[in-house]
């Protein structure tokens, strides 16, 4: 599966690599629009000293790990939410007659190097902001874990939302209810509705019990929300139950596939 | 080698109210041998592409089993993947942004093809098919019918037992079509490919298929030699005529 995986976005790799120009582009620019996030929080900092009892290195390490674990999994996976797309096109069909995973095929589909971007930027904040931390290795060492569950845990959200449009080409009164009229509804993923609150509450919630407690076991704070401890330990576990979630409904997605009528 | 019994498939199609269900196949039952060369004829809606994905692994059927080259498409997909040949003449099976030499190497790698086997029949299928002088465009700038003859090509590198065709005429000029006709017979009769292959040219029909069956609604109205089916209405003289009375009942 990791061959498979490498060979296909190897290939789209170089092919997208006949046009560097736009490529290059992309890169910079979205390397750009999320630094202008940092520098929201710089800016918050000029005038206050601390965010929530936390000073600015501290929010910056906050803010770059979980950058980092999203930049990870929407790079090695996130092209698996654009599943409708996929199957309105046929090219879904296409997939499946090939020997290798759709999942593989979907996440690598088109890989390009532009959302790197990202990955560079939150890269960047951590690496500003662990030096300023000081921090002994008897903690420092949940930091790559942290890291790695959460892009677990966030490629799990993306496969899930992957998952779901099967059901939605399947049976469009589920998201008839969420929506007024309907008819059109066929043609849309519920992904087009209302993206930024389901991404926000989809991805938030994970994010608080899963980055921000091992967070608070790196930084050694006690948890403002008095949580038990040992949910400061619990992110693999969050992060194995979420995948094998996910899995399952991947596989159950796919067995309820029906492709289009031509 | 291929197997179905009593296959059926459905969709449930509308929502709320104005909802039902499509029967695209019904209680279906045949049996293609090795080496059989078949034409899969129908009206428009009467089931042959849902036929031909429940073949291949992408549509589950909703009753009945059906077993390819000795396996269950939609338990084994990936396994019967390397065992047989799909073309859709509707839409391509290669990458679209990508030129047709790499998506053929693509495909080496992901069928397993060992190098020396996929050159040899990489250049006979060339040659066979003229895809020289379009080796390097990517697939979006192909014509039709070049693109047409890249995707058999590439349902072909892994010398599968048994080839799916849905439509692989469709839009050909008169040339193209020959030449497409000529290979496929050529793949039957010296290969020994097992070929099902689903048209609306009947001319496809009267030149390759030694045995047709006709499907309408999702049931099988007719299964059995071209002489047969032209000795269903031995008062029609073209091969149209047969068909258009076999279709309207
Ligand atoms: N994904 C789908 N959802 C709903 N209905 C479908 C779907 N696929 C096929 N059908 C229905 O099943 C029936 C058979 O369709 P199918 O595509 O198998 O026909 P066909 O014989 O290939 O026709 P054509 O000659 O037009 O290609 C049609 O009534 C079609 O509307
Ligand atoms: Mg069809």
């Amino acid at each position: 599966m990791v061959r498979t995986y490498l060979l296909l976005a190897w290939t789209w790799l170089r092919a997208s690599a006949q046009y560097p120009g736009p490529l290059i582009m992309m890169v910079i620019g979205s390397f750009i629009v999320s630094g202008l996030d940092v520098a929201a929080i710089w800016v918050i900092f000029e005038h206050v000293g601390s965010l929530g009892g936390f000073d600015l290195a501290e929010v910056m390490f906050l803010y770059g790990a979980a950058g980092l674990s999203f930049a990870l999994s929407d790079i090695l996976f996130g092209n698996v939410e654009r599943l409708s797309q996929h199957i309105k096109a046929g090219t879904f069909d296409t997939m499946l007659i090939r020997p290798a995973g759709a999942f593989v095929q979907m996440a690598t589909d088109r890989f390009s190097v532009q959302r790197l971007g990202r990955l560079a930027q939150a890269a960047v904040v951590l690496a500003i902001a662990l030096p300023q931390l000081g921090l002994p290795a008897g903690r420092a060492w949940m930091i790559p874990v942290m890291i790695l569950c959460g892009t677990v845990i966030f490629a799990s959200i993306f496969t899930l939302g992957g998952a779901m449009q099967f059901l939605l080409t399947d049976a469009p009164e589920v998201a008839n209810a969420f929506t007024y009229g309907g008819s059109a509804l066929t043609q849309y993923p519920l992904s087009v509705y209302g993206n930024e609150l389901v991404k926000g509450v989809t991805f938030i919630v994970p994010l608080a019990f899963v980055n921000w407690q091992p967070a608070l076991f790196v930084l050694d704070r006690p948890d403002p929300l008095g949580l038990p401890y040992w949910l400061r330990f619990a992110a693999p576990l969050a992060a194995v139950v979420l995948s094998v979630a996910a899995a399952l409904a991947w596989r159950a997605g796919i067995r309820r596939y029906r492709s289009t009528g031509s | 080698m291929i197997e179905l019994n009593r296959v059926g498939r459905s969709f449930t199609v509308g929502r709320r109210k104005a909802r039902k269900t499509v029967h695209a196949v019904r209680d279906l039952s045949f049996t293609v041998e090795a080496g059989e060369f078949v034409g899969y004829l129908g009206p428009n809606g009467a089931g042959k592409s849902t036929t031909i994905k429940m073949l291949t692994g992408i549509l589950a059927p909703t009753s009945g089993r059906i077993q390819v080259a000795g396996l269950d498409p939609t338990r084994r997909r990936m396994a019967l993947a390397r065992r047989i040949g799909v073309v859709f003449g509707q839409r391509t099976t290669l990458w679209w942004d990508l030129p047709l030499k790499d998506s053929f190497e693509l495909v080496r790698h992901l069928y397993k093809v060992d190098q020396i086997d996929f050159r040899r029949r990489l250049a006979e299928l060339t040659e066979l098919l003229g895809l020289a002088e379009f080796m390097s465009t990517p697939v979006r700038q192909l014509s039709l019918g070049q693109r047409m003859r890249g995707d058999i090509t590439a349902a072909l590198l892994h010398d599968p037992a048994v080839l799916v065709l849905d439509e692989p005429t469709i839009g050909l000029d008169v040339v193209s079509k020959a030449a497409m006709r000529e290979f496929l017979r050529h793949l039957n009769a010296d290969r020994g490919t097992t070929v099902l292959l689903t048209t609306h040219d009947l001319g496809d029909i009267e030149k390759l298929c030694r045995r047709v069956m006709v499907i309408d609604h999702g049931h099988l109205a007719f299964d059995g030699t071209l002489d047969d089916l032209r000795a269903t209405a031995p008062d029609e003289e073209s091969m149209e005529g047969v068909v258009t009375r076999l279709y309207s009942g």
